[in-house]
């Protein structure tokens, strides 16, 4: 659990004599055991009258509803999931759908975030104005009405599959969501493969060198271009020794929707606006609070190190400032993940919907089902803030 | 030394009188100059301000164009709005405007959640008002007679008033009432649970520390649903809660447990030697935190608190899961409606929303600014 | 929290011990004066809230006629809407008494979800609502299509059957709620909408342009929609039974809210019964003597229901079809009072 630091505990209360009612200590136990008594009783109480009511209604209890067939369809499965899948299968495709979701809108709110939270801060009048007129419209409408609006307002905007937007014939946006090519990887895309993790490895070498060297001899090493040509370009001179054997699959109209291709759904495409707009709104702010936090003199010491704003921004001011925005930065995020539970209402089938919802109707066992759901989330919350957490201490100023 | 004089007739070349200051050249002073250096210091930033410029002007444009300029104003059916290129439909809004303001509440006893909005007008106002008098009157109308009031005059069957079960209340009504008792009830109960997460005593800070963390860890529908349908299999069969205050009991806990880590921070930033102050003075634990320690450590965190406020204050549409039409519930349900099928309902109600919403909120938000500002005792750093 | 989770899995994996009857919700019902009934969140025909608020349908006339032989006032009725999603779980927990919403009679239903069904109110079979711009005659050329409906019906179970069967490609979304159910639909986000067909002509009530829209022919399962109740309370299942029976036995006994209390006299040995006039059948179910009066006076017979609601005398205009009585050639079949 995410208990970081304590400051200074209220100290030991004078200690009297005089009475037993007035020893601190007598009176700290009276209060936990007065706590203790009330907690065990509301449990207790829940616990029995929970037995007694399931047994007299006769509804079926224990897990074993998860290897039961399923029997429903789900339209974004990123596993193997068809009908005949049992209830534990559809769970584990619902917790890849919200942690996709999740996953998705966090990268976007947090590009979203940092660009609108420097943007507030910035020189340029017109840009800080367009700025925090964004932070004050997202962060004041609740997350439902962006949600619904994105889906509801904007997806009855969108055009039928025979009418699709086309960006330069490859690319269909439709009300059934954006149609984008895809790579399909034939016999011997291996190597690409291979060259691909050898590039990687290559980067991570290259960048201990370029540091070593820039220690040493203060000579500079365009680390980032080179990364970029070596990760694209090595297992593209790989696949083409091979002959090339990636073929690409078009999106296709036929019959109602486009086939091939990949898809994003509308639903998972609402969300996820929505989600990172929402909480880029917050996230702006965070990263604004944090940069104003590092002391303006860190800014002028860059400068007079002949920094250029950009590279002293980059280097000096971001790293400190991400100190103080890490806490509250972990809170946008797991409110995010929370959030996406109101998929919901616009049909994504993701924890709350699939399983929260589906399975519970068709199986009725309310408390398995909201234990498991409320506990999936406890420990998505749980391991996201422990490492958050570890984050958070090891980009921490290690003091005197 | 003596007074030297250094102007004289043996040095004409010495000025003895002040020249006018001349104004700054224009390329740095009035618009002119401003504008060179807020807005086109450089290409980069040239360039920046022209598209934030074009997409503020677009923007505007689009909002003003469809809410006013093409708006439909009159009307009784969908026929007013149906025709090609129009804007916003108000008579949507205006022909339910009733049941936005209180769901199906009664249309007779309309009057009743009328009186109880304007009263709640009346006595907010002056207690927000810092020049107003009469505070302590003030508050203790609004915190214990109010409430006492509001519930009597909605809920009825008392005084002769017929009683309108709280299934009928909805819209602007719901979402007010869930949001004003959630802010009324968080407050206190995130002050204990935070100093109860920092209490020293073993087991009523695991108790803090495991109701916050799992209120914080779970998501509000989820919450929602189990108070509003799980609920009574855990309580002695014949034992019912109304359906509202259940749900509203459920939006109030799971900010608690917002509030008392927004409260935590600050009392964690309390100095150490206040603690010791009030001790010295002979203080016990609860007179030391209520007068000592909380007036500085909640002064710390309006800011927080008042973004809490507005959490819940958003969070209150999430009522709809449990089929309680608040005010965007009930926006929604009427895009169903078939009367007012047009190609611009969805988009007049969602506007008309969000001027709503955003009107609650970014007022609450100026007005902590306000206070903050207010209640600076200058001791920032 | 850690706690909260043992308890709750203690709790969840509670060995069964069967038998023992709950509280008895006649008592409840009788002591709150008020009938607790969970219906529909608004689906025309069935239960639906008119301009004033007040729920009007067949599923609500059920939950009326319960009141009225109980309370004998019909509008001592607490209608809860509720979501596809949340039914079950409100009628196991006692949130509401009666579940009057268009709910399949299914045998795991009947088994594991901890309740009973009394009566099939009302006989349907799943459909599909295409546009008739699409230019599809039948299901079967559905192939590849979009559907929507409502997570967490039978509908959700057997869409993906029929695909399956008939290898048909398709694509499910489903809402939570009816509302964006239809709104998706209605917004192109599929080409098909999908529920028991009553719901469909229903719902093309509230589409903008109904004539746009076309139930196709095919009927692709059996949705007998039936009320249900609690398990462990017989007293109860039985009353919300006979209430149904009641209104059917009325009907086939032509007796209505208009004749009812000339019906008193009738010197039929069957109407006598039914009323109250002679025996106490009534009083055996738990409730009194005139209970059938108070029924059919209140609220009408099953006929007279169907009429208003979904019939004749309805926008709806379905006709008696399988719900006819069995004398008729429908399936309504009353069982006799004596």
């Amino acid at each position: 659990m995410a208990i970081t630091h304590e400051g200074p505990a209220p100290a030991e209360p004078v200690r009297s004599r005089s009475s037993i009612l007035n020893d601190a200590r007598f009176r700290g136990l009276v209060a936990q055991a007065v706590v203790a008594a009330i907690v065990v009783f509301a449990i207790g109480m829940m616990v029995w009258n929970a037995q007694t009511n399931l047994a007299n209604q006769r509804i079926a209890s224990g897990f074993g509803f998860l290897n039961q067939t399923a029997g429903f369809g789900i339209n974004q499965t990123m596993v193997e999931y068809n009908e005949t899948s049992t209830y534990g299968r559809a769970l584990l495709v619902a917790v890849i759908n919200t942690l996709m979701v999740a996953g998705v809108g966090i990268v976007f709110a947090t590009i979203l975030g940092f660009l609108v939270g420097v943007g507030r801060l910035s020189k340029n009048w017109m840009v800080r104005q367009v700025c925090t007129a964004y932070v004050e419209v997202t962060r004041n409408l609740p997350l439902l009405f962006h949600i619904l609006f994105w889906y509801l307002a904007v997806l009855a905007a969108m055009p039928a599959a025979r009418n699709s937007y086309s960006l330069f014939g490859e690319i269909y946006i439709n009300n059934r969501g954006i149609y984008i090519p895809r790579f399909v990887f034939g016999e011997g895309s291996g190597v690409g493969l291979i060259a691909f993790a050898i590039a990687v490895v290559g980067v991570i070498v290259l960048k201990k060198w370029a540091t070593a060297r820039r220690n040493a001899t203060g000579q500079q090493f365009p680390v980032f271009w080179t990364s970029v040509g070596l990760l694209i370009g090595l297992p593209l001179i790989a696949l083409l020794a091979v002959g090339f054997p990636v073929t690409i699959d078009h999106p296709v109209l036929k019959g109602f929707n486009f086939s091939g291709g990949s898809r994003l759904l509308p639903e998972f495409a609402a969300l996820v606006i929505a989600l990172s707009i929402y909480t880029g709104g917050f996230i702006a702010e965070i990263v604004r609070a944090g940069i104003k936090a590092v002391n303006y003199g860190q800014s002028e010491a860059a400068a007079s190190l002949g920094l250029k704003s950009g590279l002293a921004t980059r280097l000096v001011v971001i790293p400190q400032a991400l100190r103080v925005m890490i806490p509250p930065l972990t809170s946008q995020y797991l409110n995010l993940t929370k959030n996406s539970s109101l998929a919901a209402f616009v049909g994504y089938p993701e924890l709350v919907q699939v399983f929260a919802g589906t399975t519970l109707n068709q199986t009725g066992q309310a408390i398995e089902i909201i234990a498991i759901t409320m506990g999936i989330y406890l420990v998505i919350s749980l391991v996201t803030s422990a490492f958050m957490n570890w984050y958070n201490q090891r980009v921490a100023l290690i003091e005197r | 030394m003596t007074d030297t004089t250094i102007a004289g007739p043996d040095r004409p070349f010495i000025r003895t009188e002040m020249l006018t200051p001349q104004p700054p050249p224009t390329a740095v002073s009035g618009f002119a100059g401003w504008a060179r250096q807020n807005l086109f210091s450089g290409p980069m930033n040239a360039l920046l301000t022209l598209v934030c410029a074009a997409l503020a002007v677009y923007l505007l444009w689009v909002f003003i164009d469809f809410l006013l300029l093409r708006a439909v104003w009159t009307g009784t059916n969908r026929e007013a709005c149906i025709a090609p290129g129009v804007g916003a439909c108000w008579p949507f809004i205006t022909n339910r405007f009733g049941q936005l303001l209180y769901g199906f509440y009664p249309a007779d006893e309309h009057w009743r959640p009328a009186t109880v909005f304007f009263v709640a007008v009346a006595l907010i106002v002056p207690l927000l008002t810092p020049s107003a008098p009469y505070k302590k009157a003030n508050a203790l109308l609004f915190f214990v007679a109010f409430p006492i009031f509001a519930f009597v005059m909605l809920h009825g069957g008392y005084f002769g008033l017929r009683t309108v079960e709280t299934r009928a209340w909805g819209g602007l009504l719901v979402t007010l009432v869930v949001a004003t008792t959630g802010i009324v009830a968080s407050l206190p109960l995130g002050i204990l649970l935070a100093l109860g997460r920092r209490s020293k005593l073993p087991l009523i800070k695991f108790v803090s520390i495991a109701f916050i963390e799992f209120w914080r860890g779970v998501p509000l529908i989820t919450v929602l649903f189990f108070a509003t349908y799980m609920l009574p299999l855990f309580l002695p069969s014949g034992w019912t809660i109304d359906g509202l205050l259940r749900a509203l009991v459920g939006v109030a806990l799971f900010s608690a447990a917002y509030m008392a880590e927004v409260v935590r921070g600050g009392l964690q930033a309390i100095p150490k030697g206040q603690y010791e102050g009030a001790m010295a003075m002979g203080l016990r634990y609860w007179p030391m935190m209520l007068l000592i320690v909380l007036p500085q450590a909640l002064k710390l965190v309006i800011p927080g608190i008042v973004n809490t406020f507005i959490g819940l204050f958003k969070d209150t549409t999430l009522v709809a899961i449990v089929s309680i039409f608040d005010f965007l519930g009930i926006i929604r349900a009427a895009f169903a409606d078939p009367n007012w099928a047009t190609p611009m309902t969805v988009y007049t109600g969602f506007a008309f929303a969000g001027i709503v919403y955003f009107v609650f909120c970014y007022g609450m938000s100026r007005y902590s600014r306000f206070v903050e500002e207010r209640l600076d005792t200058g001791h920032k750093r | 929290m850690k706690k909260i989770l043992t308890a709750l899995a203690l709790g969840a994996s509670a060995v069964f011990a069967s038998g023992a009857a709950g509280a008895a919700t006649l008592d409840q019902v009788k002591k709150d004066g008020v009938l607790k009934c969970g219906v529909s969140t608004g689906l025309p025909g069935f239960s639906n809230p008119n301009e004033k608020g007040e729920w009007t349908g067949l599923d609500v006339d059920l939950c009326r006629a319960v009141a009225a032989a109980i309370l004998d006032d019909p509008t001592k009725v607490r209608f809860t809407p509720l979501t596809a999603k949340d039914r079950f779980t409100a009628l196991q927990s006692g949130e509401v008494d009666v579940l009057s919403r268009n709910s399949t009679w299914t045998s795991s239903r009947d088994a594991t979800q901890g309740l009973n069904f009394t009566a099939a109110n009302y006989y349907d079979g799943q459909g599909f609502l295409v546009r008739k711009a699409l230019g599809v005659k039948s299901a079967m050329e559905l192939n590849g299509a979009s559907v929507c409906t409502q997570s967490g019906t039978t509908t959700e179970l057997n869409v993906a059957d029929f695909f399956r069967t008939n290898n048909l490609q398709y694509e499910v979304v489903a809402f939570q709620g009816q509302e964006e159910t239809l709104k998706a639909y209605e917004s192109g986000r599929c080409e098909v909408f999908t529920s028991d067909s009553s719901q469909l002509y229903a719902l093309r009530l509230k589409l903008a342009n109904k004539d746009e829209h076309m139930v196709l022919p095919e009927l692709i399962s059996k949705e007998p929609l039936a009320t249900a109740v609690r398990q462990g309370d017989d007293q109860w299942f039985d009353i919300v039974k006979w209430v149904h029976f009641a209104m059917l036995n009325a009907e086939e006994a032509g007796v209505t809210s208009k004749n009812v209390q000339e019906m008193l006299s009738s010197p039929n040995p069957d109407i006598r019964r039914m009323l109250g006039v002679e025996g106490n059948f009534g009083e055996q179910l738990g409730l009194t003597k005139d209970w059938v009066v108070r029924i059919v006076g209140k609220v009408g017979n099953y006929g007279e229901a169907f009429d208003r609601n979904v019939g004749a005398g309805s926008p709806l205009q379905i006709e008696r079809g399988k719900n006819a009585l069995w004398t008729k050639g429908g399936l309504q079949y009353g069982p006799p009072i004596r």
